[in-house]
């Protein structure tokens, strides 16, 4: 199969294994893709690890402590999928400290407050989410079998993230402002999420079926389905254009692209600290890799 | 070492590809699968196999060379040969 | 059974789960991140049950007991206040010999007159039981390993300080090494400190909240 022949087979629904004859560039993309998805599981575990520590009851320990964990085994499954691909787990943790590699804008940003964890679980699961379950239809066949345990394992998220924010909603005034300064903070990265609008005839990740869902859609889904829940428990969205046309569409002020591009390319406010935090514990425990992986036969 | 871990619903089903995990051995693969694969009580009993035990057979399952229609469905064509037969018992068609 | 000594059984599991789950998103590699986070759960679900029955008799609830006493009050041993992270090899044996400490203590708790007593400690065995297996598989693998035989070594009073004085022979028996001096209950180390003040700060900024 040349590459045309390819695109059309992928295009038609064709479906791709490991094993499979694929044109390099299809390889790249995939394995650039799914790894920065990996990276992403992985660094997003930093911000919400501190907040385990501190969650103040035993309930919300316990929802805290097996999120975390189901997003560490979502980072296992996609880069086992990666290195069935080529490149091996650990090549792609040097280049993740190493800043080689990119990760979601969202986990570049600090958490100040237990309002943070509540619209992290509720708002950025979310806008994930949608993402995620657009990748179910992906072409490659390994990374759309683990998008599905991966989703069902969300779909979890979100109930703990709600209930955080729904108890903190019907508690004090003090506890309504945590929510809402949170939000704040947090809306500016959120709209940047899926990434900017790009039409879908110059996207490679489109025309090979590795994304099947386009930039501005995944957006107006996030919209569409998460503004009326924040504004029906009172919050407002730091967004004065911010509205629904008669059309069906949202409307909103321009997302900060250049912003995007800074903190992905690796100056977020958190970026340096967080990547370093994760280099010193791999240090640290280099040594039991080399011990329990290494001489295994 | 790699492993690939097959998971099975419910008591009685199939048992399915679930994914795969690196374990030094199989008392730490085994550990591992029953976090990866139950820990929401969501499989019944799993399969731990090393990768390199698994064999992949993949298409054409056998060679196609002559035609083995008495292996197919679409092989067999009993409408016109039952009209002869109740013709000739004398009985009408069952609806 | 006093609420002191469910107390001390709470608040062991208690803080041992919140030094376990220090290590959720850095483990050695990701399988054992994911098993050794359940580990840190199941840890803190047993805390949450000793605390029931103690609020009972206390009439109060599990997270006021979890969360709003000061450092002192609590009556864990310290073994399981020890600062270990970043060590995996003193993290896997201050497991593997908690585990054998527990195991030893529970069995004794399943014979309980107190029927609640002795119903939670056999679900908690029933549990213990994977966590026993995960820490043994560790210990053998590591066994070679000088930084783990000597974090054994040097965690080893602390270990004893666990069970009762008539448990520890049971405990010397179980783990291979002669009793010594035990590190007792009831001198706090200087690692519980900071570790309350994390543990408390959001539910200290705002008291009696609904969270």
């Amino acid at each position: 199969m040349n590459e045309a022949e390819f695109e059309a087979y992928v295009q038609g629904g064709g479906q791709v294994e490991a094993g499979d004859p694929m044109p390099e560039g299809y390889r790249k993309a995939v394995v650039k893709f799914i790894e920065m998805h990996g990276n992403s599981e992985l660094m997003g575990v930093l911000p919400e690890r501190e907040w385990i520590l501190r969650a103040p009851t035993l309930q919300r320990k316990l929802a805290l402590t097996s999120k975390v964990q189901d997003e560490v085994g979502h980072a296992e499954l996609i880069y086992r999928v990666v290195e069935d691909l080529g490149k091996p787990r650990e090549a792609c943790l040097d280049d993740l400290v190493a800043g080689r590699t990119k990760f979601h804008n969202v986990f570049h940003y600090p958490t100040r407050t237990w309002g943070d964890v509540g619209v992290i679980a509720w708002l950025v699961d979310a806008a994930a989410i949608i993402s995620q379950k657009a990748l179910l239809k992906c072409s490659y066949a390994p990374y759309a079998r683990i998008m599905k345990k991966i989703c069902w394992e969300e779909s979890f998220h979100i109930l703990h993230g709600r209930d955080v924010i729904l108890t903190m909603m019907n508690g004090s005034d003090e506890q309504r402002e945590l929510v809402q300064e949170a939000l704040d903070r947090w809306w500016g990265p959120l709209m940047q999420f899926h990434g900017n609008p790009i039409p879908a005839d110059d996207d490679p990740m489109f025309r090979w079926r590795i994304k099947s869902q386009a930039n501005e859609e995944a957006r107006q889904q996030f919209l569409d389905g998460y503004v009326p829940q924040i504004w029906e428990v009172g919050l407002t969205v730091p967004d004065p254009k911010l509205a629904k046309g008669k059309d069906g569409v949202w409307r909103y002020s321009e997302p900060d692209w250049d912003e995007l591009k800074w903190v992905v390319t690796g100056h977020g406010p958190e970026t340096e600290r967080r990547l370093g935090f994760r280099q010193a514990s791999r240090v640290e425990t280099a040594w039991v890799r080399r011990a329990v992986l290494a001489d295994a036969a | 070492m790699i492993w690939e871990v097959f998971r099975q619903e419910r008591e009685g089903a199939p048992f399915q590809h679930g994914g795969s995990l690196e374990a030094p051995d199989l008392r730490f693969a085994k550990a591992y699968a029953r976090e990866f694969y139950g820990r929401r009580g969501e499989s019944f009993a799993l399969w731990v196999v090393p990768r390199e035990a698994v064999e992949e057979v993949r298409e054409p399952m056998v060679a196609e060379v002559f035609d083995r229609d008495y292996r197919r469905v679409d092989g067999y064509s009993l409408k016109g040969k039952l009209k002869e037969a109740r013709g000739r018992a004398g009985t009408a068609a069952t609806r | 059974m006093d609420a002191q000594e469910l107390l001390r059984l709470a608040d062991d599991e208690f803080i041992l789960g919140w030094r376990d789950s220090e290590w959720t998103g850095i483990a050695p590699f990701l399988e054992e991140d994911v098993a050794f986070s359940s580990i840190a759960q199941t840890e803190i679900g047993h805390a949450r049950a000793w605390y029931q029955l103690a609020a009972v008799e206390l009439e109060t609830d599990a997270d006021a007991l979890a969360f709003d006493r000061d450092p002192d009050e609590y009556a864990c041993a310290p073994l399981v206040e020890l600062r270990l992270i970043d060590d995996w090899a003193a993290s896997i044996a201050r497991r593997w010999l908690y585990e054998r400490a527990d195991g030893i203590r529970i069995q004794a708790l399943l014979n309980s007159v107190d029927r609640d007593v002795a119903g939670l400690a056999e679900k908690i065995d029933r549990e213990e039981v994977y966590h026993r297996i995960h820490a043994d598989m560790w210990a053998e693998r590591l066994r070679d390993h000088d930084l783990f035989s000597r974090a054994v070594e040097d965690l080893w009073p602390y270990a004893l300080g666990v069970v009762s004085p008539e448990q520890r022979p049971l405990l010397c028996h179980a783990i291979g090494l002669e009793e010594v001096g035990a590190i007792e209950r009831g001198n706090h180390t200087p690692d519980l400190r900071p570790l309350w003040e994390e543990m408390t700060m959001v539910r200290r900024s705002l008291p009696g909240a609904t969270w």
